[in-house]
Order: C-alpha cells, then structure tokens, then sequence
C-alpha cells in the first residue's frame, strides 16, 4: 500500500477541478496593446535623443553658450560646421547599428548577435582600407568606392560566417559568433598588412579611421550617406513583423506565412549595406549593437516590432553621448568613439554570455 | 470507417529527401476527411515528423501532389495557407524571453495586415486560445521559464489563435503530464465536435487513440503501411509488423484500446 503525503491529499481534496476552477489571468480592463506600447517608448526616447543632442551639442572642447549663437561668427562657425555635422553624423550611425544589431539577433535567435561580433563590421572596415590603400577617392556616379568597398567587405564576411553557421535547419549560435571572431582576426590582420604596405599619408587616414572616430565631417558626406542608409532603415521596418516571429521560432514563422529564406536574404543584404556605409565613414565602432537592443528589450519589452524602432531612436542617443565623452574626457585629446564603446560593451557582452549560459556550451 | 463530407488534406504518392543520397519518405498517400481526428504513428525515424511537415508546407515534395480542398498545396498562398492549416512542431525555439501571451499572438499574423498592428480583436481571440487550453494563467510568463510541457500547451494555444480549418501536431503530448495529455486530446476532440476543427497529429502514445480517434496511418519507412479506424491498426499483427517488433501487444477492454510492447 502506498502513503499518500496527508498534505498532499488533503490539498487534492479541497481543490476543485481544473474544469470548474474560473479562468485566472485575464485582466478585467483593455490589455495594452503593441501599438500603444511602441508610441509610449518611442516618446520617451524621443525626450532621451532631444536631451542628449542638446548636451552633446553644447559639449565639448569648446564649450557652446546657444545664446551666443546669434552674435558670435566663431561660436556659429563651430557651432555649424563642426559640431552639428559631427553630432547629426553621430546619431545616424548610432541609430543604424543598433537597429541593424536588433534586427541581426532576432534573425539568428541569437541575443549576442551584432554586427561587430558577426564580423560584418570587421569585413566592412578591411573593404574599406583596401580602397583608401588603393586612393579610390573617386565615385561611380556619384557613389563612393569607399561606400562599395565596405559593403563588399561586409557582405562577403556575412556570407561566410552564415554559411559556416548554418547546418540543414538551424544556426548554430556557437558557430556563428566563433566565426564572427575569428573574422574579426582576418580582418584586422588584413587592415593591418594593408597599412604596412600603404604608403605614409594614406597609412595615416586609415589608421585614423580604424578606431572609428568621427571628426571631420561635412554636410555632403550625411547626404551621401541618406541616400543609402533610408532605403535600408525602410527595408529593416518592412521586415520588423517577420523578423519577430523569426525570433519566436523560425518553424512557426514558415507555418505562419514568412518566407524565412527571403526574409534571410533581405536582412543580409540590407545589414552589409548598412553596416558597410557606417564602417566606411566612421570605421568599426564595436558593441552599439549589442547593448542598446538589450537595453531597449530591458525597458519596453521583447516584441521586435517595439525593439527595432526604440533600438533605432536609442542608438542615435546612446551613440551622440559616447562620442561627446569622447571628445571631451581627456580635455584636448580627443578618444575615438570606438574606444568608448567598446570599453563599455566588452563587459556589457560578457555579462549576456555570463547570463546566456546555453551559449557557451555550443 | 466513419464518412466524412469530403477530402480535406490529401498526399499523393509523395516523395522527400532531405539529402540526395537518404530518402525519407518514399511513396507516402493519406487522405483526411473534413472534420476527422487522424494520428500519424510509426517507429522512430521513419519519416513521421517529414510527412506532417510536407502537409504543413513546410517543405515541397521532390516528387508527389499535396492537395489542400484539392488544391494544390503550392498554389496556395502562405498567408492564406497559415489561415487554413496551423502547425504545432516538436519544439520551439526559446531565445528572447516572449510573454506566452506574445506568442499566442503571433497566431493572429496572418489576420493582421504587415504595418498594422494587432487589434483589441486580435488581443481577445489569443485569450480565447489561451482559454481554450487551460493555461490563461501562464499568459504572462515568459516563455524561457516554462516547463517543456507548458511550452508545447502554449505553442498549442498559438496555434489554435490562427483558426485554422486543420491543425497539425508534431508529438504534442511527448512532455506532457498524464492530465495534460489526456485534458489536451479532450479539448481536441471537443473543438473538432463544436466547430468542426480537423486534426492531424503525430504521436507515440497508441493507447490514447481509441477511443477518440477517426483514422489511423501507420508508417514505415517513409510509407503510409497501414491505414484504417483505431481498432483495425491496433492490432498485434499490423503493429508488430509496423514497428517490427514482435512484443508488441494490444488489449481491448471497455471500450478502449491499450497497446504495449512487453518488457
């Protein structure tokens, strides 16, 4: 004869069935609903952009009064032609990696997924230097080869981590970061040996531009960027509903109507193009990717289709304020942008290995 | 065999592999009456899960017709397809810590135009699914920290906010409890009783197809061998030839079909 547990039984004893017990969980009120959501965090980042803008503007080595503004010819000329440019540069590219980081980690269900650590940036940036190497200033109408070398980079070094990550049906998320590392290696060795080889001044430029740093900037060369980069940021809001139920699970997408190859293809393609533009002006800044999604996914929720708009704002704020303490922590000297973020997204990336502890076993 | 209006679902002499050298299923032909409750049943890797994908549409036959309302299942577009047949595979995937309630919703996809967002309709019938299966409770858990049981209930419930006229189930009971297992096929056969729901489910426990279920396609080696109402597959020959095993025994008493293979 078996003892039943007397709390156990007594327990079974009082408790109605399931099939009477009323149902539990369903809020009385309306549930709030995706789109609510999406407008509520997006004007809340909003304010954090509009904030860190006008901090980032009035910052820096000289300091900005916007009262000033009107009167003085050398507050405007700073002001206009170097602080502006800069901060609205800036803000484009923060707001392209993060999305474009947001968009990668639902595509391979992967939450260390970046371009950075997909190497895509890596190939970018080796494309990139080839062509400064090579004193390709000039343009095939009107496109910089700078533009099309670092896509090139970048697309090639997607391709090659995707295909050694993927085996029949799924992505192995071991693989594809490991590969995206070792990438990362080649590629800088590339950029490295490219160096050597090129001559002083243009060794010069690209060292400049390898950290990532993001002075000298013109009006002509964010226009240039636009006109790729608003096609791409389009392409990434068309898929943002596909993209989210890849990241529930790429069988259910298929059953639910995406076209998961397609969806693939665009994606790829759409991140080398963005991800090339950014690397080619302002060099591969590591990590943008990584910590503002997780940061937006912290605050408002996992829905992609939430994540990759606020991932998009966010980014923008996150990157103008790492690059104001840039330009400003060491006084005089000025530290690329890249060193800032990758100093704080190093351990914000160990920290989700750390938390993603299923990862570090595949 | 009980009649049913019409074919619902039909594959035709259907041929897959995923590599060139290993076929996987070679030569399978089921058809499923509207309204009927089928189970695919079968050893270990004999193409079971291959077959209720390719019925899903999930991959395309190399060679064969699959047939949805006798069309066929190519020509159907994948967002119309998604409001017809609903699929429950084996597992999911449990990357990003979704509230089950957010995959439900992913169910009403199909409904939703692409740069639209779910309706207080949509955000209703996902409750209704999750009510349907009993698991309202876990609406806004994250799915990372469900048990495996719970997961397959929950992707059960996303599958069911499509409104599908045909459900498929990948092993929809392999990690639930005794209750759950038996409340699951419960709520089935209600569904299929009240609104006419078709259902098609690949699954190991022979002993809770009859009664319950209308039809049975016993496969081996990437064919349908046996097909017929419970009583007339679960039977010790058919299954030992099935299964090629010659411990496999079956029992009826009151009613109800027990199979077990002796130890």
């Amino acid at each position: 004869m078996i003892r039943q547990n007397a709390e156990a039984s007594t327990e079974r004893g009082n408790k109605t069935s399931d099939a009477d017990a009323p149902q539990m969980g369903r809020p009385a009120g309306a549930y709030p609903t995706a789109s609510g959501r999406l407008f509520g965090a997006l004007g809340i980042l909003l304010l954090v952009l509009g904030g860190s803008t006008l901090l980032a503007l009035g910052t820096g080595y000289q300091e900005i009064s916007f009262a000033l503004l009107r009167d003085d010819e050398i507050t405007r000329n700073i002001f206009f032609r170097l602080r502006l440019p800069r901060v609205i540069m800036t803000g484009i590219i923060g707001a392209t990696l993060a999305s474009v980081g947001a968009a990668l980690q639902a595509l391979f269900r992967n939450p260390l997924a970046d371009p950075f650590t997909l190497g895509v940036s890596g190939g970018g940036a080796l494309g990139a230097s080839i062509a400064i190497a090579l004193g390709w200033g000039a343009r095939v109408s009107g496109v910089p080869l700078v533009f099309l070398a670092a896509f090139a980079g970048a697309a090639i070094s997607g391709a090659i981590v995707y295909r050694i990550a993927r085996t029949g049906l799924v992505v192995l998320p071991g693989a594809l970061l490991l590969s995206g590392v070792v990438l990362n290696l080649i590629a800088s060795a590339g950029v490295l040996t490219v160096q050597y080889i090129a001559d002083q001044t243009r060794a010069l430029q690209i060292l400049r531009w390898i950290v990532g740093s993001l002075d000298v900037v013109g009006y002509d060369v964010i226009w240039r960027m636009l006109v790729f980069l608003v096609p791409g940021w389009l392409m990434l809001i068309a898929f943002s509903r596909d993209l989210q139920l890849l990241a529930v699970d790429e069988e259910t997408a298929a059953s639910l109507g995406v076209n998961v190859r397609r969806c693939e293809w665009v994606i790829y393609v759409v991140s080398s193009l963005l991800v090339g533009v950014t690397v080619s002006v302002g060099g591969a800044i590591g990590f943008v990717g990584l910590i503002v999604p997780h940061t937006v996914r912290l605050l408002f929720g996992q829905n992609l289709r939430i994540v990759l708009p606020s991932s998009f704002v966010l980014g923008a704020a996150f990157l103008i304020l790492a690059d104001a303490v840039a330009r400003t922590v060491f006084g005089q000297a000025e530290l690329p942008v890249g060193a800032v973020t990758g100093i704080l997204g190093g351990p914000f990336f160990l920290w989700l290995l750390r938390r993603e502890q299923h990862y570090s076993a595949m | 065999m009980k009649a049913f209006g019409d074919v619902l679902l039909e594959a035709r002499n259907v041929h897959f592999s995923y590599t060139p050298t290993k076929p996987v299923i070679c030569g399978a032909s089921l058809s499923l009456g509207r309204g009927a409750m089928g189970a695919i049943i079968g050893p270990n890797g004999c193409g079971k899960s291959t077959l209720i994908r390719l019925l899903a549409g999930l991959v395309v036959p190399s060679a064969g017709e699959i047939e949805y309302e006798g069309a066929p299942l190519a020509s159907i577009g994948p967002r119309v397809l998604a409001k017809k047949i609903a699929y429950v595979p084996q597992s999911t995937a449990r990357t990003f810590p979704f509230t089950a309630l957010e995959i439900v919703l992913t169910g009403r996809t199909p409904y939703i135009p692409r740069f639209e967002f779910e309706s207080n309709r949509d955000v209703e019938r996902a409750w209704e699914a999750l009510e349907t299966v009993s698991i309202s409770h876990l609406a806004q858990r994250r799915v990372t920290e469900l048990s495996g049981g719970e997961r397959q209930l929950v992707s059960a419930a996303r599958a069911l906010a499509q409104e599908p006229a045909c459900l498929l189930l990948d092993e929809p009971s392999a990690s639930l409890d005794l209750k759950h297992r038996a409340g699951l096929m419960r709520t089935l056969s209600n569904l299929r009783n009240r609104t006419g729901l078709t259902v098609l489910m690949v699954t190991h426990d022979l002993s809770l197809l009859d009664p319950g279920f209308d039809v049975i396609f016993a496969m081996r080696c990437g064919k349908v061998a046996a097909q017929g109402v419970p009583y007339e597959v679960l039977r010790d020959s058919v299954l030992a030839d099935v299964y090629d095993d010659l411990h496999v025994r079956t029992h009826r008493m009151e009613g109800k079909t027990f199979v077990w293979s002796e130890v």
